[in-house]
C-alpha cells in the first residue's frame, strides 16, 4: 500500500516538474546561444541546422519560420535599455545607427507575432523609406500619437515587440561577440 | 523520512525526463508548425504566392510585411526538384526549411550572383545517383541536399518601399518549382 502511494507520489511530482518546465522553456522563450547588443537579442543558430532543442520546440509549436542564418538576422526587443516592458500607450525612441547590412527593417509585433491595426496602416520601416540625419543616424518614435519624422504606430495596445531584421549581414555569421554593434539605442519618453 | 525523500528524489529525476522527453517531441507533435499551416492553402511542388500579413490575419506569425513571399511546398519522393527563381530589384533570397521548420540552408541573390537563383533539390541517395561527370561539367549547378523528403522552399522578395510590393510580387510569379521524375 505505502509503495503503490510512495510511486503514485512520484508520478505525479515528475508530471507536474516535467510538464512545468517545459512550458516555463517555451513560453519564456527561453533558448540558447544569443547574442545581446542593448535592448536587442538575437538567436543566429535558429536559423540552421545547428539550432537547439528549445528554439526548435518554440518555434514548431508557434509555427515561425526563423530567417536563414545566409539570409539574414532577426533581433527581438521587449523592453528599452533602462528594462522597462514595451507599452503601447508610452512613446518610445530608436536612435543611432545599424550594423552593416544590405537592407534592415523594423517591424512592431503585438505578443503573439501579428500585426498591429492602426490609421496609417504602418507597421514598420525599411531601411531605405526611412528619414535620415546628414551624418546618416535616424530616430524613429514608436508611440500611440503621430509625430513628424519616422514614425511608427502603435495602436495603443498593452504590449508589443520590436523585431529588427539584418539582411545580407556578417552579424550572426562569424562570431557572437558584442563588438559588432551597434544596434539603436531605446529609450522610453513618457506615457500617455 | 529518508523513504519519503527517496521518492522526492525520483520525481525530480523522473521529471527531468519528461521535460527533455516533452522538449525534443515537440517539433513531431507541434499540430499548428509552419509546414502544417501551410498544407491547406498550397499545392505540392509548385511555387505559390503567400498573402501578405495583416492586422487581421497572418499565415504564420512574425512575418516581415516589407517581403513578398512564395512557398513551394515539395516532396522529393517522385524525383528531385528543380528551382528557377528570377531575383527582383532590390533583395530577394531562398530558404529551405525542413518539414519540421529548420533552416538548413539559405541563399541570397548576391551570393548566387546571376540573374537568377538557379538550384536542384534532392534527397541524398538522389545525389548520390547523379552520375558524376554531370556534376563535374555543370560547374554552376548548384544542388542542395534535403535532409528530409518534404519540406519548404521559400522565397522571399524585399519591397524597399510599400510601392514596390507590386514589383516583388510579380518577380515572384516568374518563379519556378518542378519535379524531375527519376529516369
Amino acid at each position: 500500500m505505502r509503495l503503490l502511494f510512495g510511486s503514485f507520489f512520484t508520478f505525479v511530482l515528475a508530471a507536474m516538474i516535467g510538464l512545468g518546465a517545459t512550458w516555463f522553456m517555451l513560453t519564456r522563450g527561453v533558448a540558447f546561444g544569443s547574442l545581446t547588443i542593448g535592448a536587442w537579442t538575437a538567436w543566429p543558430k535558429s536559423g540552421s541546422q545547428e539550432i537547439d532543442p528549445y528554439a526548435h520546440a518554440i518555434i514548431s509549436r508557434d509555427g515561425e519560420l526563423p530567417i536563414g542564418i545566409g539570409d539574414g538576422v532577426a533581433f527581438y526587443a521587449r523592453r528599452d535599455d533602462a528594462g522597462h516592458d514595451f507599452d503601447g500607450r508610452c512613446t518610445f525612441t530608436l536612435s543611432g545607427m545599424t550594423p552593416p547590412a544590405r537592407y534592415w527593417t523594423v517591424t512592431l509585433y503585438n505578443l503573439r507575432g501579428g500585426l498591429v491595426a492602426d490609421a496609417i496602416d504602418r507597421h514598420g520601416f525599411t531601411s531605405e523609406e526611412i528619414v535620415r540625419d546628414v551624418d546618416g543616424r535616424f530616430t524613429i518614435t514608436v508611440g500611440p500619437q503621430a509625430r513628424p519624422g519616422n514614425w511608427l504606430p502603435t495602436g495603443g495596445i498593452e504590449r508589443f515587440v520590436l523585431v529588427w531584421r539584418l539582411y545580407d549581414t556578417p552579424i550572426g555569421v562569424a562570431s557572437t561577440t558584442m563588438k559588432e554593434g551597434p544596434m539603436p539605442a531605446v529609450a522610453r519618453k513618457g506615457c500617455s | 523520512m529518508i523513504r519519503w525523500l527517496l521518492w522526492i528524489l525520483g520525481g525530480i529525476l523522473l521529471g527531468g525526463i519528461v521535460h527533455l522527453a516533452t522538449v525534443l517531441a515537440m517539433p513531431r507533435a507541434a499540430s499548428k508548425d509552419a509546414y502544417s499551416r501551410l498544407v491547406p492553402i498550397t499545392p505540392v511542388n509548385a511555387m505559390v504566392p503567400l498573402a501578405a500579413p495583416t492586422p487581421q490575419s497572418s499565415i504564420m506569425p512574425f512575418m516581415d510585411p516589407a517581403f513578398a513571399v512564395a512557398v513551394c511546398r515539395y516532396d522529393l519522393s517522385s524525383g528531385s526538384i528543380k528551382l528557377n527563381a528570377p531575383v527582383s530589384e532590390a533583395y530577394t533570397s531562398v530558404t529551405f526549411y525542413t518539414r519540421d521548420s529548420v533552416a538548413y540552408y539559405a541563399i541570397n541573390d548576391r551570393a548566387a550572383g546571376r540573374r537568377a537563383i538557379e538550384l536542384d533539390l534532392m534527397t541524398p541517395e538522389q545525389h548520390a545517383q547523379v552520375p558524376e561527370e554531370e556534376d563535374v561539367t555543370a560547374a554552376d549547378r548548384l544542388i542542395i541536399d534535403s535532409p528530409t523528403t518534404t519540406g519548404l522552399i521559400v522565397l522571399r522578395a524585399l519591397a524597399p518601399e510599400p510601392d514596390f510590393l507590386p514589383m516583388a510580387r510579380s518577380a515572384l510569379a516568374a518563379a519556378q518549382c518542378h519535379i524531375e521524375p527519376v529516369q
